[in-house]
């Protein structure tokens, strides 16, 4: 048999293995009635963001203050009634899911990406390099994740962009682990062994080979991920060092309506339930995904 | 392997904070200071040598307990974190041990009862729980049990009453968490063959997962302990924030604001250093619950 | 029917398991008698529903999604299916014992090997914990580890060592009955030899009956009085060894036969049995094994094969022999 004819074999047999694989998953995925509730949640959370604009105006509904309306409680107009300024809550929430999406995926994709280079690298070559990458992590990982992203905020200063890198660098670490250790797991499989015999290259083998197969428990992570970095995003907010006021996020929205919670809670509720309901999804999306790759372990 | 990860962990810490822009001898000076004293004050901080020395000298006082002094209020670093060390313990000891007293149970029963009522809601709240920001679920207690009920303080530290709405506070979201663990490492402890064992040889029910199941199911739960510790320690930031609590994480929060770069380092290491004890506790139990472990040791 | 002389006695026994892709019919109408001091072999490929058997025997099914449909199991004359919890507890190492097949999984890893062995004594017989642990080294000994390891963890142990110990905790209260759920199957070749060897002994000195499963023919050989063969979910052949080995008569036991090598005929090709069990989802509504079978006859589709009895120890589920007894399979009785 030509080398061309063995190397189309393996890819089909690697394909089937993934669509069985992928389809499988689904068929598991789909009847968590959780984890379906979380994707329509999640949904709902994209079209929010997605079409905000048709909802209010981000300049005269979002951002401009109004003296005149401030601290209405819900109502027919301001459907979470308006905070300190006499903004419209709801609008602001919806802006706000712009951010929070926006910060959570970017974030997760700085650390996907260094994170899961630093653990291919480690996990497939594995001995001294291997070492040397793990050992580096540790040092990371010594500090608690949201310490670290407050530090390097407090250094660089409070923006959009600092606390996109902050929450990346935080979460290094945790995908170097679960990509080395998802590596580490098929790496010495039969198909990874003959794509060598056949004498694919390092690179070639991990990234057509190892990677794909291996991608499972990382896209579970990263959905978690997700909502940590949501959670985390709201958290430095809140404390000043990340999206400064008057921007609609979150966490700056609670920390501005702390002053009213006295009289006005619902200053406070709504943009709350926003995180909790977002981060919920996600980890709802993230449980199902899991439970859907590892059936027994429900 | 502590000192090698502490070494690293300060000089990460001391490498990030020295990106801090601005110029610290003009921060300690103020703004009407002249060129020539701020020129002088640079020169007798040792501002102008190279990082690394920077790095020497402050380790060389660390040695010493000195951590260097307050840029705002020119007391000693060692001293104010010496002062709000004992609280910060005082509401993470708390937390955490309301969070294993409750966690333990209610996962080992959720799991014997897998799928039952109590299982059901159980599972629910802890997703909940670990879907909620803690500086939220500060501000709705607050509002809940010290605006409206009145029953305890909504800030500061004043006896027992005080404690308590911090520290459940704190403890909800490492509650849920490891009472996840502990379910899902005990549904996957008593499908293993050594529980078949010994109900083959008679041992009762509760016996099985008192004396069988338990102890195995405790290995991954102490692991996610320790690292919900170090979330407990970020969390801490948080929660000393909202509840005006006098810990180091306030302190680090303010210190950021005052741009006092030497308080918010001091802060990051004695952080660091507590989680990393932390870890080091994990592991000695680790050895305790598991032979495996001890084995290699010795 | 008199018990007097039987251990155990299985009637009728249908077990099933309620997945959420279907219903599985892991045990389907099997009858199984084992008398005082005999060894019944329970052979069959993996799923055809051998352990799930021998479980319901100690009534350990895991329900859900397990359940015990119907039938009868007596043991030592008791009613298993009436036993409550509490009654069967006092029965588990008692009276019944259960090797299971992965000695490297079968122990806990936290326990000493000790407590382990002396926690089924202490249970069951009215001893002190110091009276129990002494026991408990000699139990160690007798299955040839020293006694002075009892504090050891089973880490400590090899997989051959381990096995040993498993079996010593299964013998500790000197039960009636041993299930031996492939105990050799994860060990070394020169391993397995031993530890047989070592049952034997000590099923002879206990006087006890046991169930031993397995998929090993050579096992059956060297242990075994009476072979019962499952497949799918039923016993598809029974009778006493020789009656197993010399006269063959269900297709698939000579299958079992062909796809072990021969020390007669070393030039005999191994000739293994052609495709797959069964879907347990949807088992075929004749005969189980008549997809695989080289003598398929059309009433074999549509209907299930009755039992046909050769003499009071030997009989067969197959419509070969409907109308002719003496039907012979081309290697039948070799």
């Amino acid at each position: 048999m030509s080398q061309k004819h063995e190397n189309e074999n393996i890819k089909d047999i690697m394909d089937i293995k993934k669509r069985s694989q992928w389809a499988d998953i689904w068929h598991h995925f789909k009847k968590n009635k959780a984890a379906i509730v979380g994707m329509i949640l999640i949904a709902l959370f994209v079209c929010l963001a997605l079409f905000a604009p048709l909802i209010g105006d981000y300049q005269d509904d979002a951002l401009k203050m109004n003296i005149r309306e401030r601290l209405q409680a819900p109502n027919a107009d301001h459907w979470f009634g308006t905070d300190e300024f006499g903004r419209d809550i709801f609008i602001r929430i919806v802006y706000g899911t712009r951010i929070s999406l926006f910060v959570g995926i970017i974030s997760v994709s700085i650390a996907l990406s260094i994170g899961g280079f630093l653990g291919s690298i480690a996990g497939y070559y594995g001995g001294k390099i291997d070492n040397a990458i793990m050992r580096v992590l540790d040092v990371i990982l010594a500090i608690p994740a949201i310490l670290l992203a407050i530090t390097i905020v407090a250094a660089l200063g409070a923006s959009i962009m600092n606390l996109m890198i902050a929450i990346g660098i935080a979460n290094i670490p945790g995908f170097a682990r679960v990509v080395r250790a998802s590596i580490l797991s098929v790496k010495d499989q039969e198909y990874i062994e003959a794509a060598r015999a056949i004498g694919a290259k390092d690179h070639t083998i991990i990234l057509k080979h190892v990677l794909p197969n291996s991608m499972a428990p990382i896209i579970v992570f990263s959905t978690l991920k997700v909502a940590t970095a949501i959670m985390a995003t709201a958290s430095l907010s809140f404390i000043g060092l990340g999206v400064q006021p008057p921007t609609p996020e979150w966490g700056s929205m609670l920390s501005g309506g702390r002053a009213y919670i006295r009289d006005y809670m619902y200053i406070v509720l709504y943009p709350g339930l926003a995180i909790v309901l977002s981060v919920l999804s996600l980890n709802l999306i993230g449980d199902g995904l899991r439970d859907a790759l590892d059936p027994k372990l429900k | 392997m502590l000192i090698p990860v502490m070494l690293g962990v300060t000089f990460l810490v001391f490498f990030i904070i020295s990106l801090t822009p601005g110029d610290a001898a003009t921060i300690i000076l103020g703004n009407g200071a002249t060129e020539e004293s701020i020129k002088e004050l640079r020169e007798e901080m040792g501002f102008n040598d190279p990082l690394i020395v920077q790095y020497g000298n402050y380790m060389k006082d660390l040695l010493t307990g000195n951590m260097g002094t307050s840029y705002s209020t020119g007391k000693l670093v060692s001293g104010e974190i010496g002062q709000r060390f004992p609280n910060t313990f005082k509401l993470t000891f708390s937390a955490i041990f309301i969070a294993i007293l409750i966690s333990i149970p209610i996962g080992v029963i959720s799991a014997t009862k897998q799928y039952s009522i109590f299982d059901n809601t159980g599972m629910i709240f802890a997703l909940v729980g670990i879907s909620m920001p803690s500086f939220w679920t500060g501000i709705m207690l607050i509002i809940a049990f010290s605006l409206k009920l009145g029953w305890f303080p909504s800030s500061g530290m004043d006896g027992l009453q005080s404690l308590i709405l911090p520290a459940f506070t704190l403890a909800i979201a490492s509650t849920a968490s490891i009472t996840r663990t502990t379910r899902s490492s005990m549904l996957e402890v008593v499908r293993q063959d050594y529980i078949n064992t010994a109900k083959a040889k008679g041992v009762s029910k509760k016996n099985v997962i008192r004396k069988h199941a338990l102890r195995n199911a405790l290995i991954p739960a102490i692991t996610v302990i320790g690292l919900e510790f170090g979330i407990l320690l970020g969390g801490a930031v948080l929660t000393e924030t909202v509840f005006s609590w006098p810990g180091i994480g306030r302190l680090m929060v303010e210190s950021i604001q005052r741009k006092d770069t030497p308080m918010v380092l001091g802060c990051v290491i004695v952080f660091a250093v507590a989680f990393s004890v932390v870890n080091l506790i994990v592991d000695i139990l680790y050895a305790y619950i598991d032979p495996r472990i001890k084995a290699n040791y010795n | 029917m008199i018990l007097n002389n039987s251990i155990l006695n299985v009637e009728d026994l249908v077990i099933r398991y309620v997945t959420e892709d279907g219903i599985v019919e892991a045990v389907n109408g099997v009858n199984i008698k084992i008398e005082k001091g005999k060894t019944l072999g329970l052979v069959g490929e993996t799923g055809a529903g051998k352990t799930t058997t021998a479980l319901s025997i100690l009534k350990l099914i895991p329900d859900p999604p397990g359940e015990v449909v119907k039938g009868n199991i007596t043991l030592s004359d008791i009613d298993i299916m009436k036993a409550d919890e509490n009654k069967m507890e006092e029965i588990r190492g008692e009276v019944v014992s259960m090797i299971f097949q992965d000695p490297m999984t079968a122990l806990n890893p936290v326990i000493t090997v000790g407590d382990q062995i002396s926690e089924a004594i202490y249970i069951h017989q009215n001893v002190s914990k110091k009276e129990a642990t002494e026991k408990a080294k000699e139990m160690l000994e007798m299955v040839g580890i020293p006694g002075n390891r009892l504090g050891e963890y089973p880490h400590q142990f090899s997989g051959g060592m381990k096995q040993r110990v498993v079996i010593a905790i299964a013998l500790s209260c000197s039960p009636k009955l041993l299930i031996a759920d492939e105990p050799t199957t994860a060990l070394d070749v020169t391993i397995q030899a031993q530890v047989l060897e070592l049952m034997r002994e000590l099923k002879k000195k206990f006087q006890m009956s046991m169930l031993m499963i397995t998929h090993d023919l050579g096992v059956v050989v060297e242990v075994c009085d009476d072979v019962a063969i499952m497949y799918a979910g039923r016993i598809i052949e029974q009778g006493t060894l020789e009656d197993i080995f010399r006269s063959t008569k269900h297709p698939y036991t000579e299958g079992l036969f062909n796809s072990i090598p021969s020390i007669d005929d070393r030039k005999a090709k191994l000739k293994p049995i052609r495709g797959l069990m069964s879907d347990p989802y949807d088992l075929p509504k004749g005969c189980a094994f008549c997809d695989r079978c080289d003598y398929q006859m059309e009433i074999c589709k549509t209907m299930k094969p009755e039992k046909v009895h050769f003499s009071d120890t030997h009989f067969v589920e197959c419509h070969l022999y409907n109308k002719n007894k003496d039907f012979k399979l081309n290697n039948g009785g070799k």
